[in-house]
């Protein structure tokens, strides 16, 4: 008789320590996010979100602890991150910006750059993000807001399984937050999962299922939007007495 | 301490169409103002023309009367002006502890200058724990948090910021604003603060300006800004 286990979730991180030289940077953490969830990891500037991402990516090496996509480990080297099905957007945006939006945007397609299939993706994915008529402006002529749906469309353009947003609505007025739920919203609801950084706690509670609160390295809180939001330790931590966004 | 009016300011990038075209404001002495509007509305573009580091195509920047408009840049900073440009302000090779120092060089001397860092720790609680690490080494937010203390350090008279809470943790952005208010009340600081948190900015300020397409299309007082959701929903969209 055989028995068959649960799928493994699409992102799985058990017990991960990362250093830099003497500085401890995370210390045994641990989370999980399943596919088509969206979680949301947040925490104290300098708790360690980012330095989650790069281990994610295969940028930095734990010295503990592990990181599994779908089952199978975390690549070795970021230029391994595309094949292991993920796909990440950085605080800084990081567009090449004398370069138009469809070839930012044809960069994660380079074995295939210049052929129909590529480009018609590359369209389609700005398409969607409303992007079509920028399509052969130079990136850095864009408004702040479309230079950031480019960052996204470079980043979905190569259909990830784990989409990973660093800071996503910062930056960005309310109406283009609320485009931006939307937006995510409908990743998720396609089956890609996503794990985001953010600061602004009213779109994180939006667009969460589920909030990983980091401090100096450690999870303090993992639990539902309207759990975290309640928690004390939290509040002392990160969120403070009556904060707005 | 100053009081900061701008008469009929037009500026813009190279042969383009004017992004702020003849602006009227003024930022009276120990003022609070905040600088709002969509993305794109020229918040940026006027601060940096405030600076000198965008070229005035027309119009008069002016600091208590003295004309600024045709300084260099370096020049306005002596004269009490600071800007903290969007996410960007640390030298990355050197210590938090070095850039705070750097900050302050040319306002201060010993031993004003180590109680103005030492403020800045009490302040920026995650710095203090940092103060011998190197700027590489901070994370994104710790780096604004060090550009915002750095500008600070010099206690200017006026200081310009661009976005200071982006990036930074809502914690951090509480005690910041609460710092701006509780320096311009004190010291007589004024602050003309560009920031996409209306509510957060509006809490602390005397009056809001709204900037859309480079021209002011609305200067109430704050209060009534964050009171009255028909004036938000015109000038500010939500």
């Amino acid at each position: 008789m055989t028995t068959t286990s649960p799928p493994p979730p699409r992102l799985r991180i058990d017990g991960l320590g990362v250093a830099f030289g003497g500085l401890t940077v995370l210390d045994g953490v641990s989370f999980t996010v399943g596919d088509g969830e969206t979680v949301a990891l947040i925490g104290p500037n300098g708790a360690g979100k980012t330095t989650v991402f790069n281990a994610v990516c295969g940028l930095v090496r734990p010295r503990a602890g592990s990181v599994r996509i779908g089952g199978a480990p975390a690549p070795a080297s970021a230029t391994r991150m595309l094949a292991a099905g993920v796909s990440r957007t950085l605080q800084g945006l990081g567009l090449f910006e004398r370069m138009t939006v469809l070839e930012n945007v044809l960069v994660p397609l380079s074995g295939e750059r210049g052929g129909a299939a590529a480009a018609d993706r590359a369209r389609a994915v700005l398409d969607r993000l409303g992007l079509a008529r920028a399509a052969d402006r130079p990136a850095g002529a864009l408004p702040y807001p479309e230079r950031k749906r480019v960052a996204l469309a470079r980043a979905l353009v190569t259909e990830p399984a784990l989409l990973l947003l660093d800071e996503p609505a910062g930056g960005l007025g309310d109406a283009d937050i609320a485009a931006l739920a939307a937006v995510i919203g409908e990743i998720a609801s396609s089956g890609c999962s996503v794990l985001l950084v953010e600061h602004h706690v009213d779109f994180v509670m939006d667009v969460a299922d589920r909030v990983v609160v980091l401090d100096f390295g450690r999870v303090i809180a993992c639990g539902t939007p309207g759990e975290v939001r309640g928690d004390a330790a939290v509040e002392a931590a990160y969120l403070g007495l009556g904060a707005a966004s | 301490m100053s009081t900061l009016t701008v008469e009929r300011l037009t500026t813009g990038y190279g042969d383009g169409a004017p992004v702020v075209d003849g602006l009227d404001l003024e930022v009276p002495d120990g003022a609070v103002v905040a600088l709002l509007g969509a993305n794109g509305a020229g918040k940026t573009t006027l601060l940096r023309a405030l600076t000198g580091t965008v070229p005035t195509r027309g119009g008069r920047v002016l600091l208590d009367g003295a004309d600024l408009t045709g300084l260099r840049t370096e020049e306005r900073v002596r004269r009490g002006l600071a800007l903290v440009p969007e996410g960007r302000g640390v030298v990355v090779e050197l210590t938090v502890e070095e850039n705070l120092r750097l900050g302050g060089l040319w306002r201060h001397r010993e031993p004003a200058l180590r109680a103005a860092v030492a403020e800045m720790y009490e302040l920026f609680e995650p710095l203090a724990h940092r103060r011998d690490a190197p700027g590489h080494t901070l994370s994104g937010g710790e780096r604004r948090m060090l550009a915002l203390a750095g500008a600070l350090v010099s206690r200017p008279d006026v200081l310009l910021l661009d976005e200071p809470s982006l990036g930074l943790a809502p914690l951090v952005v509480a005690r910041l604003l609460g710092v701006l208010r509780d320096t311009a009340a004190r010291t007589g600081l004024t602050v003309l603060l560009a920031e996409q948190n209306v509510t957060g900015a509006l809490s602390i300020a005397d009056r809001g300006v709204v900037l859309s397409l480079g021209a002011i299309v609305a200067d109430r007082p704050a209060r009534e800004l964050a009171a009255d959701p028909a004036l938000r929903h015109a000038y500010l969209g939500f």
